[in-house]
């Protein structure tokens, strides 16, 4: 035997054990599309068609949330597309109703009503009004939203959009599209917008 | 029991009145878990674990002494903090639960429906009925077993093998799903577990790529939550997350919940297990 032969041959054996060793990226992408198949059932309303990803979580997912900018960018330019403001013009509702919203968690799991409108959520993440201790850190704080930042015409598209489409200005962000996945309606998401805004809320106190 | 439930009631009643600081309601929780600690509810579960090893059930009459956790037959001691991993008679990487399936199949004779039937103890997923319980907390064989098994790990290394492919695969499969985002809410495990010092109102949530973190959470399950007055397993901790993110329904003992745990116990590897812990 040549030594080239040989050493191609040596070579040839240490790729062999590498992907012994090594399952590759598509072997993996494989096995999690089957595992994902055969482990989960449907249950109430949680179907299972839940599991197939849009676009925007598809890309998240393979990013681990930290998309490349340019992917980013495509992400933000597509969810944009999706908020629709509403057609009375009208951004800002209730902020007492938006309170009862943000306190709320219940919605969309199997052990919930499908029938019951679904909450916010958004104690969960966010410090929100002084009153309540019991807040999550996940989100940045909103104590005094509108206190720093007004209530002018602006800022209410900007925190109608942003509870609809949260990945519309921030690619891959942790807070559920509420807008647009049918989460929230139209009318409870102007309530939240009082909440978050109106100078007479506990928010801007 | 029922004294830690209504010490646990008192101090959800109490806390608002003497901390005005979070800081100091978190550290009175801190100090509250570390007094039930010494009298934890779970070493109930562990003694009928224990029986239920030796006790002969099924149709073919037989006790699980024979079961093997990947020490070899009836090897317990140390077995937990060794799992997940593959074996060979199933061709398949395993968890302490899914294994113990394996054995109520292969010793005792039940079908593997029958073995999960009544993974959980509690309310939430119906019994065994056969079983010779009664009363609120209707128990769980499965997770007597799980405490009285974790028990005898208890002080020792989280040292889950990575040798076999098969159990390289799962836990790369359980990182992709750690973060797999889908459903209504757009969640993924990594939403809530993929920063450090984060909270959902006031529970503080671990950081799962974080050693420290990682070794803790892991470290803890399975554990007595005073919430429920049940002792609940790392099954039940997937499954309970799974269905927070608005998921359908994960399966007890199903390939993905595998996946996940493996992806986790190699995240807390070389941490403690200090379980059966008492949790809020």
């Amino acid at each position: 035997m040549q030594p080239k032969t040989i050493l191609a041959l040596a070579l040839c054996s240490i790729g062999v054990a590498g992907c012994a060793t090594r399952t590759s990226d598509s072997e993996v992408e494989g096995a999690v599309a089957e595992v994902i198949k055969v482990s989960f059932k449907t249950r109430g309303q949680a179907t299972v068609d839940r599991l197939n990803q849009d676009d925007a979580q598809a890309l998240c997912s393979k990013y681990h949330d930290r998309p490349p900018r340019e992917i980013a960018g495509k992400i933000e330019q597509s969810q944009t597309a999706t908020i629709r403001y509403p057609s009375s013009g009208k951004l800002m509702g209730d902020w007492r109703e938006g309170e009862r919203i943000a306190q709320s968690g219940v919605g969309w799991q199997f052990t919930d009503a499908p029938t019951r409108p679904a909450g916010g959520s958004c104690y969960n993440c966010h410090q929100i009004s002084k009153q309540e201790l019991s807040f999550g850190t996940i989100g940045p704080s909103l104590y005094q939203f509108g206190k720093l930042r007004g209530s002018g015409e602006a800022i209410q598209k900007y925190a109608f959009g942003k509870i609809y489409n949260a990945e519309a200005f921030s690619a891959c962000s942790n807070m559920p599209r509420f807008g647009h996945n049918g989460v929230l309606t139209e009318e409870q998401i102007t309530h939240l917008v009082a909440l978050l805004l109106d100078p007479d809320s506990p928010v801007n106190k | 029991m029922r004294i830690h439930r209504l010490l646990a009631g008192m101090l959800a009643v109490t806390l608002p009145c003497f901390s005005l600081a979070q800081q100091d309601t978190l550290k009175e929780i801190e100090r509250y878990r570390q007094l039930l600690q010494e009298s934890n509810p779970a070493e109930l579960y562990e003694a009928r674990g224990a029986e239920h090893w030796k006790r002969e059930r099924g149709p073919k009459n037989s006790s699980l002494e024979r079961c093997d956790l990947g020490l070899g037959p009836g090897v317990v001691k140390g077995a937990y903090v060794r799992l997940p991993r593959y074996f060979a008679d199933t061709d398949r990487v395993q968890d302490l639960e899914s294994r113990l399936v394996t054995c109520m199949v292969t010793l005792q004779g039940f079908t593997p429906e029958e073995a999960r039937r009544s993974p959980f103890s509690g309310t939430g997923t119906p019994m065994i009925t056969t079983e010779p319980f009664s009363g609120v907390s209707r128990p769980s064989v499965m997770t007597d077993l799980v405490a009285w098994i974790a028990s005898e790990s208890r002080g020792m290394k989280i040292e889950p093998p990575m040798s076999h492919p098969k159990e390289r695969l799962a836990y790369q499969a359980g990182e992709r799903l750690f973060y797999y985002r889908a459903g209504p809410y757009d969640f993924g495990c990594v939403t809530c577990h993929g920063e450090e010092g984060k909270r959902i109102r006031l529970q503080n949530l671990p950081k799962m790529t974080n050693a420290k973190d990682a070794q803790r959470a892991f470290g803890t399950w399975p554990g007595y939550r005073v919430s429920e007055g049940e002792v609940r397993s790392m099954q039940w901790r997937m499954w309970e997350c799974i269905r927070q993110m608005r998921f359908p329904e994960l399966e007890f003992a199903s390939d993905a919940s595998i996946a996940l745990i493996t992806y986790l116990a190699k995240k807390a590897e070389g941490g403690t297990l200090d379980a059966p812990s008492i949790k809020r």
